[in-house]
C-alpha cells in the first residue's frame, strides 16, 4: 500500500494529493478533498451515484483510480455553478436549476451523478431526443423519481438550448 | 386536543370582498433543499467527518441459524489501529421498534438467527484497518436447524428462532391474527359467483441508493457527565432516540439524535439499528467520534423490505356484480426479527375495507420466523400484497360475470364519509374520480379488448391511510409539535421534528407558514429533525407528514398570525377583520395604499406587544378504530385512494412483458404543492412496476442472499420505466391541511395487480404469482396452453 502524491485538477484547480496507490477517484474527492457532491451508493459500479467529468465524459469514479485522473480535467458537482459563474452565466447550470424546477431532485442522492451525465450529454449533443435522453442517463439509478421529471429536466435544457439558438438566429 | 378540527380546507386569507386564493399553496414552488442538493452542497450521514473520528465494521454471523458458543477478539485487538471491539455482552438489553415484539439486540448475544446478522463490532483508526480487524475476530459455532421456508417453520415448534418459555406453542409463529366481520359463510352461501384462487407475493427491498450510515460523539464539553450525539441515516429520529436511551442505559436528555439530509429510505430507514447502538457504544467506549458506513451488501442483510406472502382468496358476488364478502388467508414469510410485523400482520387484512365495499370480510393472518434477513416496513406496509391478491380476484370476477373491471369497481364504490366493514372512518374519497381519469386517459372505453394480440390494458385500484392513530408506543401526547421563532430581519424559522427523507416534507412545512403568514417562502426556513432543537414528531413513515405536521404547522402559524393581527390592528387603531396579510405585507384592507408595512415591521410591532415571539403547534388524531383487539390498526384520519390503468406488451415468445404506459389516478386531497405530489405518484409506480417485473431479494438453499447488490438485485433504468402519467385528484379532506392527504405510498398499490390484469387483457393468461420474470411468464402460457387443450379435448370427446 504504497503512498503517492498525485497530481489532479478538480474543478478548475491543481492540486497534489497524498494517498495509497489503490485509492479510486471517489476515495481521493472525499476524502482527501472534501468534496462529499459525488456519492458512494454501491462502490462497485452499479449505482452511479459517484459519476463525475473526467476530461468532459461521465466516468464512475469509484471504479477509477486516482491515479489514472492524473493530468486529466475532473469535475465533480460542485464544479458546475462556478465554472458557469465564471463563464458569464447567473445562478448555477442550467442542468441544477431545471433539476431543481421540475422537482427532479427528491432524496438527491443519485442526482449529483445524474446532472452530470446530463451536463455530459448536453455538451456532445445539445438537442438529444427522449431516447437519446434515457439511453444517456441508464447507468445512474434513481430510487426516488421514477425517472420522469429527470426526464422533464432534461428536456427543459434543451428546449432553452433551443430557445437560445432560436434568438442568436 | 390538536387544532385539527378548526382548519377547514379553504385558503386562509378572505380578500375583504368574500374572496379567498392561495398565494403559496398549490404552486410548483421549487424545495427548501433542492439547490443544496443540485449544488452537492447538501450533508448526508456519510458526508460528516470529524477530527479523530474512528471507523467501525460490523463482525457478521456466517450461519443461517446456531448458537455463539465463543468469541475471541484477541488478533483483532492486536492489530494496530484497532481501538476496541464489542460483542453482545457490551450491550445486552433487547429493543425492538413494536414495544410488544422487542426481540433483537445490537448485537447478537446468544444466537445468530440469518447469514449476516451482526455478531461483534469493531473501532480502529480507518475503514480498511476496522475491515482487518473484523475479519480476524473468531466466532465458535454450534449450527442449528435452519428454516428458510415458511412452512417449514410453521411445521417444525423446534427448534424456535425466538424461544417463548411461557409459551413454547407458539414455535415460530411470530404473529397471528384472525378477524371477522359479519357472516362471511352466508355470504358465500347462495352467491352467484365466486371466484377463489392463490397468489404469491415474493420478497424485495427498499433499494435506497444511499447506504445507511451512523455517526456518533461522546462529548463531556457539552455536558460533564457526557453528551451522546448520533448522526444517523435515519426516517424516525424520535423512535431511534428512546430507544437508545433504553439499549445504553442513558438518560435520554443526554441524548441527542440528529437526521441529516436523507438519501432515500422507503421504510428501510424506519427501525432502530445495530449501526447506531454500536456506533454510540464505541464512541462512548474509546471517548473519539465513530462513524459507522454499512457496505450496500450489508444493506441487503439489514433488509425490512416486503415480506414475502402467499394468499389465497375468496370472493363471493351476486350476479350483477354486487360484492358479498371476501375470504382470505395469508401465510407470511417474517424472517429473522419482528420489526414491524406485528404491524403488518394486522396491516394484511386491515386495509381491504375500501374503496369498494365489502359487506362481510374475513382474514386469517399467520406471520412466522425465518432464517432470513428480518423483514419489514416497504412503501405499502403490509397492504401492497393482499391488495395484488385482491384487485386480480375483482379482474376475475369481472371477467366471470362479463363485466366491465371498471364497471365493476364503480358499482361497488363505497361513496364518502361512510364506515367500513371493519370500522374505519372513511371521510374524503376521490375513487369515482380516479376511475374517470385513468378511463378517459388510457381510452379504456375504444382500447380495451380490441387491441391486437399481445397487448393490454388493465385497472387496479387501492386505499391507503395518511397516518395512523396508533401511535406505536401508546401515549395521549400530540402525535406531531412544530415551533415557530420570528426573527426581527422578517424571517421565521420552523422547527419540526419531521423526517424530510426526500419526499419534501421540509418544504411543506415552509409554504404552510408563508401561506399562513403571507409571507415570501424564501423568508421562511426550517430546521428538521434534530431531537435538541426541534418538537417531537413521530417520524416519516405510514404515510402520516403531510397530514400531521401539516396540521400542526397551520396551527402553530395560525396563533402566531392572531398576534400579529392584533398588535397591528391595536397599533394602526382598527378592526383587526380588516387586516390581510400577504405579499410579505400585512394592510388594511379598507385602505390598502395608506396603510401598508412589510411583515418584517409587523413582527416588531408585534414584538414590542407582545414580548419575544414565538409559537407553537401540535396535532393528535381523533379517537378512531373499530372496538375490537386490533381495531386500531389501519384507523386513519383521512385515505388516501388510487387508480391505475397500466397498458402492456407481452412477447409470447420470449415471455418479456413489457410495460408501455402507466396512468396514475391519485386521490390526495389537496396537492398541496402538485410537483411533489407527481413525483411521489411516479415513483410509487415505477417501483411497483418494477418490483413486478425485475426485483427479487431472497435466500438460495444455504441461507445465503442470492444476490446482495445493485446489479444482481435488478433495479429499473431509464430505459426499463416506461410512460409514467400523473393524475392528480382533488378531494379535498375536511381533517387535512387545507383538505391535503397522503401521496407517497398509496399510489405504489395498484401498480401490480393493474399489471397482471393488462397481461390478462393481452394474452388470457392470469399471472398470479410474482415475479413476473419471463421464465415465469413462459411457464404460465404454456400451462394456460395446456389447460386449454384439455378442456378442448374433453368438449371434443363430449
Amino acid at each position: 500500500m504504497a503512498t503517492r502524491i498525485v497530481e489532479l485538477a478538480v474543478n478548475g484547480d491543481r492540486c497534489e494529493v497524498a494517498a495509497p496507490d489503490h485509492w479510486t477517484l471517489l476515495e481521493v474527492l472525499r476524502y482527501r478533498l472534501g468534496l462529499t457532491g459525488s456519492k458512494q451508493g454501491c462502490d462497485k459500479g452499479d449505482c452511479g451515484a459517484c459519476t463525475v467529468l473526467i476530461d468532459g465524459e461521465p466516468h464512475l469514479s469509484c471504479l477509477t483510480l486516482a491515479r489514472l485522473a492524473a493530468g486529466r480535467e475532473v469535475t465533480t458537482i460542485e464544479g458546475l455553478l462556478p465554472a458557469h459563474l465564471a463563464a458569464g452565466g447567473d445562478g448555477a447550470d442550467p442542468v441544477q436549476e431545471a433539476f431543481d424546477r421540475c422537482g427532479a431532485l427528491q432524496c438527491g442522492f443519485c442526482q449529483p451523478g445524474m446532472m452530470l451525465s446530463a451536463r455530459a450529454l448536453l455538451n456532445a449533443d445539445p438537442h438529444p431526443s427522449r431516447e437519446a435522453i434515457k439511453a444517456a442517463l441508464a447507468g445512474n439509478l434513481c430510487r426516488c423519481t421514477g425517472y420522469t421529471q429527470i426526464l422533464e429536466a432534461v428536456e427543459q435544457c434543451v428546449a432553452e438550448a433551443t430557445d437560445a439558438r432560436g434568438d442568436a438566429n | 386536543m390538536g387544532a385539527r378540527d378548526q382548519h377547514g380546507v379553504e385558503p386562509p386569507w378572505e380578500d375583504g370582498r368574500g374572496e379567498r386564493a392561495f398565494s403559496v399553496v398549490g404552486k410548483r414552488n421549487r424545495k427548501v433543499d433542492g439547490m443544496a442538493k443540485a449544488t452537492g452542497a447538501a450533508v448526508y450521514a456519510d458526508d460528516i467527518a470529524l477530527p479523530g473520528m474512528l471507523h467501525a465494521k460490523f463482525v457478521r454471523s456466517t450461519k443461517a441459524h446456531a448458537r455463539i458458543l465463543s468469541i475471541d477478539a484477541s488478533e483483532a485487538l492486536a492489530l494496530e489501529g484497532v481501538h476496541a471491539v464489542i460483542t453482545g455482552k457490551d450491550l445486552p438489553i433487547n429493543y425492538g421498534v413494536i414495544p410488544w415484539t422487542p426481540d433483537e439486540h445490537a448485537l447478537a448475544l446468544e444466537k445468530v438467527r440469518f447469514i449476516g446478522d451482526e455478531v461483534a463490532a469493531v473501532a480502529a483508526v480507518d475503514e480498511e484497518t476496522a475491515i482487518r480487524a473484523a475479519k480476524l475476530v473468531r466466532v465458535e459455532y454450534e449450527d442449528l436447524p435452519a428454516f428458510l421456508d415458511p412452512h417449514d417453520a410453521l411445521a417444525n415448534p423446534a427448534p424456535q428462532i425466538h424461544a417463548t418459555p411461557k409459551k413454547p406453542e407458539r414455535g415460530n409463529v411470530s404473529k397471528r391474527v384472525k378477524l371477522e366481520f359479519g357472516a362471511v359463510d352466508d355470504a358465500f352461501e347462495g352467491a352467484a359467483a365466486v371466484v377463489e384462487a392463490d397468489y404469491t407475493f415474493h420478497g424485495t427491498t427498499h433499494a435506497a441508493i444511499e447506504p445507511h450510515c451512523a455517526v456518533a460523539t461522546w462529548s463531556r464539553e457539552a455536558n460533564c457527565d457526557g453528551l451522546l450525539t448520533v448522526w444517523s441515516s435515519t426516517q424516525i429520529t424520535h423512535y431511534v432516540h428512546r430507544a437508545l436511551a433504553r439499549v445504553l442505559e442513558l438518560d435520554p436528555a443526554r441524548i441527542r439524535v440528529v437526521q441529516p439530509c436523507l438519501g432515500g429510505a422507503f421504510g428501510g430507514k424506519s427501525d432502530p439499528f445495530g449501526f447506531e447502538f454500536c456506533a454510540a457504544k464505541l464512541a462512548m467506549v474509546t471517548g473519539r467520534p465513530v462513524k459507522m458506513l454499512l457496505t450496500r451488501e450489508e444493506v441487503f442483510y439489514l433488509h425490512r423490505g416486503r415480506h414475502p406472502m402467499e394468499l389465497r382468496y375468496r370472493t363471493a358476488a351476486e350476479a350483477d356484480g354486487t360484492l358479498r364478502g371476501v375470504d382470505a388467508r395469508i401465510l407470511i414469510d417474517g424472517g429473522a426479527y419482528s420489526s414491524f410485523g406485528l404491524v403488518t400482520t394486522y396491516y394484511s387484512g386491515q386495509l381491504l375495507g375500501g374503496p369498494v365495499h365489502l359487506p362481510t370480510y374475513r382474514f386469517d393472518s399467520t406471520r412466522v420466523f425465518t432464517n432470513k434477513p428480518p423483514c419489514g416496513p416497504k412503501r405499502g406496509h403490509g397492504s401492497v400484497q393482499p391488495r395484488f391478491a385482491f384487485e386480480i380476484q375483482l379482474d376475475e370476477l369481472a371477467e366471470k360475470l362479463e363485466l366491465d373491471p371498471i364497471e365493476l369497481r364503480r358499482k361497488n364504490f363505497q361513496g364518502q364519509h361512510v364506515e367500513t366493514v371493519n370500522g374505519q372512518r372513511i371521510t374524503s374519497n376521490g375513487f369515482l374520480e380516479c376511475l374517470d381519469a385513468v378511463e378517459r386517459e388510457s381510452g379504456w372505453k375504444e382500447r380495451r379488448g380490441k387491441l391486437p394480440h399481445g397487448r393490454g390494458l388493465g385497472v387496479a385500484g387501492s386505499m391507503y391511510i395518511s397516518g395512523t392513530n396508533y401511535p406505536v408506543y401508546p401515549n395521549d401526547m400530540p402525535q406531531a409539535g412544530i415551533q415557530l421563532k420570528v426573527d426581527r430581519s422578517g424571517l421565521v424559522t420552523a422547527f419540526t421534528g419531521g423526517n424530510d427523507i426526500g419526499q419534501g416534507s421540509s418544504s411543506v412545512v415552509r409554504d404552510l407558514v408563508a401561506e399562513e403568514l403571507g409571507m415570501d417562502p424564501a423568508h421562511v426556513r426550517v430546521v428538521a429533525a434534530d431531537t435538541d432543537l426541534c418538537p417531537v414528531d413521530l417520524g416519516a413513515y405510514s404515510s402520516r407528514v403531510t397530514f400531521m405536521v401539516g396540521n400542526a404547522t397551520i396551527d402553530a402559524a395560525r396563533k402566531l398570525r392572531r398576534q400579529i393581527v392584533q398588535a397591528v390592528a391595536e397599533a394602526w387603531e382598527v378592526d383587526p377583520q380588516r387586516l390581510f396579510m400577504g405579499g410579505g405585507k400585512v394592510f388594511d384592507l379598507d385602505a390598502p395604499e395608506e396603510r401598508s408595512i412589510p411583515t418584517r415591521e409587523a413582527f416588531q410591532i408585534a414584538e414590542v406587544r407582545f414580548d419575544t415571539l414565538g409559537a407553537t403547534g401540535s396535532y393528535n388524531t381523533p379517537t378512531l378504530g373499530g372496538d375490537y383487539r386490533g381495531g386500531t390498526i389501519g384507523a386513519s384520519p383521512a385515505y388516501s385512494f388510487t387508480a391505475h390503468a397500466v397498458e402492456v406488451s407481452v412477447d409470447e415468445e420470449t415471455g418479456r412483458i413489457t410495460v408501455e404506459n402507466c396512468w396514475i389516478a391519485h386521490d390526495c386531497g389537496r396537492a398541496l404543492n402538485p410537483m411533489l405530489v407527481a413525483g411521489q405518484m411516479e415513483g410509487s409506480a415505477y417501483m411497483g412496476l418494477a418490483e413486478a417485473l425485475f426485483e427479487v431479494h431472497d435466500v438460495n438453499r444455504f441461507g445465503l442472499h442470492s444476490g446482495p447488490s445493485l446489479l444482481d438485485y435488478r433495479m429499473a433504468t431509464t430505459v426499463d420505466t416506461p410512460e409514467l402519467h400523473a393524475l392528480i385528484v382533488e378531494s379535498l379532506d375536511p381533517e387535512g391541511p387545507y383538505g391535503a392527504k397522503e401521496a407517497g405510498e398509496g399510489p405504489l398499490h395498484p401498480a401490480l395487480p393493474a399489471l397482471s390484469n393488462a397481461v390478462f387483457d393481452a394474452i388470457g393468461v392470469r399471472l398470479r404469482h410474482l415475479p413476473f420474470t419471463p421464465g415465469r411468464v413462459l411457464r404460465e402460457i404454456a400451462a394456460a396452453r395446456e389447460a386449454r387443450a384439455t378442456v378442448g379435448a374433453a368438449e371434443g370427446g363430449a
